[in-house]
């Protein structure tokens, strides 16, 4: 059973976010890097499978030299092998071309199973996955929440509104994994001194035959903050919590019109 | 190119609010100097297909298979892509659904061009679309093009856009010979229980917090969702402590939300939180700390214990 993990270097989901004053772009002084949370959760499927099922578990990631110790954290955790294709300043959000990367990167590199996070968490687009398995010619599974893996299929379960869907598939599948599936494992002391020494297989992305920045599939005209809202009606209800509630229902129903 | 094609889903023939409104503002935006064309995926759908011309569609494209009966990602991928080499369009809309985020990249990709998604306002210049779409959890706004590659394929996010009739009726073509080879198959769809609300669905959703003390006391959070007709959402703290069903989460690893009314109650409003919730149209906090971070994006308030906040207001509005 060989696992590809597919994992993004996002800022810390605590960052505060702010805008270079030219509005191009995001400020990163003073962002800490980690792995996006969700491939933590793709990560532990893939550790859990071949600890059961035997074979490797390599992670991919495409991003500039910055994004490598968050491969080295995948690898302390046990992953066998990582492959970082560097690059990507300038296709932050640009799904197709980071699948189109990722794909020629994984192309020839064996794989019963690629997993993915549901999504990049700040980008937030929550595509690369299902391009990644179409340019693949894999089936997928997105928003996966339990999995069983067989001989040559699994059984998965997908989060949908008001429920969940029960998937099979044939190996080899993409899935996208969702908080649910796991608790992802940390990294222990040995295993972050055992990741120094397991090869980073270092690409770049012309290597694959891709023109970085010739050819996008997403542009972004101009980054805004939203728009500073105005102070509320903040009612006090420590001595009388009745009037306040009565107050407050009174205000939703003439003034704002929300019920 | 020219028109937009707009994928519409349906569950057991009934068409999805959420496509709905993706109809009308295509049809809000002209169709982009084209025609507004809908493509209907499912087993046994064709009765609702006509119905989509008053809100806007001039076509309909119609697969109606068995094997489309449930959602499948390469069958409505095939489907999807078959109405747009038929249409021809310069965007494709998608309904920002599990459904449609899902099935939106597989058809750019299969297209050879990206996607937008999660968009939540939509300019049009010339015939190419500006997407205006949040990222970090809508602690900033992206304005995203396609870098004028076409079809723009775009998913909108639900209960942004308004759903209008605008009158008009549509011809229905059928869609067949689709060459349908799906791998992964669903063989079951299991609905929560009680025909549960899904937040993501929700127009008005009240949420609980650590404050609220204890599982049992969800109880009280759901009867006020239940008497503004609502979906119970929650915190990670509550999620995490077991008290209730990850699907409830609402934040940056939880849900991203935009109800017309969003209720947080013993909710602090930490950042991750407020990334799920800021877009709501109306926002209420009770919060027994007058401090609490939930109250500076709190369109209305009360500074009190919710356990004697919460019966008096359910009380309040039953009487309305
Ligand atoms: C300066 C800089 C800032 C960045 N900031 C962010 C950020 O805020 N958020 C973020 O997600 N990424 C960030 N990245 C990495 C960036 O290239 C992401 O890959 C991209 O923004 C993710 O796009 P998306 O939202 O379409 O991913 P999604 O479609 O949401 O990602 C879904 C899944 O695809 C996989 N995936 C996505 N991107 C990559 C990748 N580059 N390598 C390997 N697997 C991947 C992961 O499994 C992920 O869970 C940054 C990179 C740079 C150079
Ligand atoms: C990577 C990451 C991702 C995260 N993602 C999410 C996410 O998706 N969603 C999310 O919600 N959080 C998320 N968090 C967690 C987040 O940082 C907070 O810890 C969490 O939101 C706190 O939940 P809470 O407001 O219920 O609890 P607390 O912060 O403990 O707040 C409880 C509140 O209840 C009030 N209270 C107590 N008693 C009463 C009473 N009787 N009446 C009225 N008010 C009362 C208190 O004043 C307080 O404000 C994430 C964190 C990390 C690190």
């Amino acid at each position: 059973m060989n696992c590809i993990v597919c994992v993004a270097s996002v800022p810390d989901t605590a960052s505060v976010i702010k805008l270079k004053a030219d509005g191009t772009g995001i400020d990163e002084s003073g962002i800490k890097w980690i792995v996006s949370p969700y491939d933590e959760y793709a990560l532990e499927a893939a550790l859990q499978l071949t600890e059961a099922k035997g074979g490797e578990v390599t992670v991919v990631t495409y991003g500039p030299a910055g994004a490598e110790p968050a491969l080295r954290d995948c690898l302390a955790r046990g992953a066998h092998k990582a492959v970082h294709v560097l690059g990507g300043e300038k296709t932050l959000g640009d799904s197709f071309t980071i699948a189109r990367v990722l794909a020629a990167a994984i192309k020839g590199r064996a794989h019963d199973l690629v997993l993915c996070g549901v999504k990049g968490v700040g980008t937030d687009c929550s595509q690369v996955g299902q391009m990644l398995a179409e340019l693949l010619g894999l089936p997928h599974v997105a928003i996966v929440t339990a999995l069983e893996v067989g001989e040559g299929s699994l059984a998965a379960t997908r989060e949908v509104e008001g429920g969940k869907e029960k998937v099979e598939c044939p190996l080899p599948a993409l899935l996208t994994c969702q908080k649910g599936l796991n608790e992802p494992r940390y990294a222990a002391l040995k295993g972050i001194m055992a990741a120094k020494k397991k090869p980073v297989d270092k690409l770049e992305v012309s290597s694959l035959g891709i023109q970085e920045g010739a050819d996008l599939f997403y542009a972004v005209a101009r980054f805004e903050l939203p728009p500073a809202k105005s102070a509320g009606t903040i009612i006090q209800g420590e001595n009388d919590p009745a009037g306040a509630a009565a107050q407050l229902v009174k205000l939703l129903r003439e003034e704002a019109k929300a019920i | 190119m020219a028109g937009i094609l707009v994928f519409v889903e349906q569950r057991d023939g009934e068409i999805r609010k959420a496509s709905l409104q993706a109809v009308s503002e295509a049809k809000r935006h002209g169709g982009a100097g084209g025609e507004v064309t809908a493509v209907l995926v499912g087993a046994g759908i064709g009765a609702a297909a006509a119905g989509l011309g008053a809100w806007g569609a001039a076509r309909v494209f119609v697969a109606d298979n068995p094997a489309l009966g449930l959602y499948s990602a390469e069958g409505y991928t095939e489907a999807v892509a078959a109405a747009a080499a038929k249409a021809q369009p310069s965007a494709i809309f998608v309904a920002g659904t599990a459904m449609g985020r899902d099935l939106a990249p597989r058809v750019a990709a299969r297209l050879g061009v990206g996607a937008i998604a999660d968009v939540v306002k939509l300019a049009l210049d010339g015939d190419a679309f500006t997407a205006r779409r949040p990222i970090y959890s809508g602690k900033a706004f992206a304005e995203a093009t396609t870098a004028g590659k076409r079809p723009q394929v775009i998913s909108l996010r639900p209960n942004v856009f308004a759903a209008e009739e605008s009158g008009g009726s549509a011809a229905v073509e059928s869609l067949d010979g689709l060459g349908l080879a799906i791998r992964a198959v669903v063989k079951e769809l299991v609905k929560a229980a009680g025909g549960e609300l899904d937040v993501a669905e929700a127009d008005i959703i009240v949420s609980g917090g650590r404050g609220i003390k204890g599982p049992e006391n969800f109880a009280l959070i759901k009867s006020l969702a239940d008497a503004l007709g609502g979906a119970v959402g929650a915190s990670r703290a509550v999620v995490d402590a077991g008290w209730i069903a990850h699907s409830h989460q609402v934040g940056q690893t939880g849900k991203v939300v935009s109800p017309s009314l969003y209720v947080a109650c013993g909710i602090s409003g930490a950042i991750q939180h407020l990334a799920g919730m800021s877009s709501s149209k109306i926002i209420v906090a009770i919060n027994k700390d007058p401090d609490a971070p939930i109250f500076k994006i709190a369109d209305y308030g009360i500074v009190g214990d919710l356990f004697e906040v919460i019966p008096p207001m359910v009380a309040a509005i039953k009487a309305l």
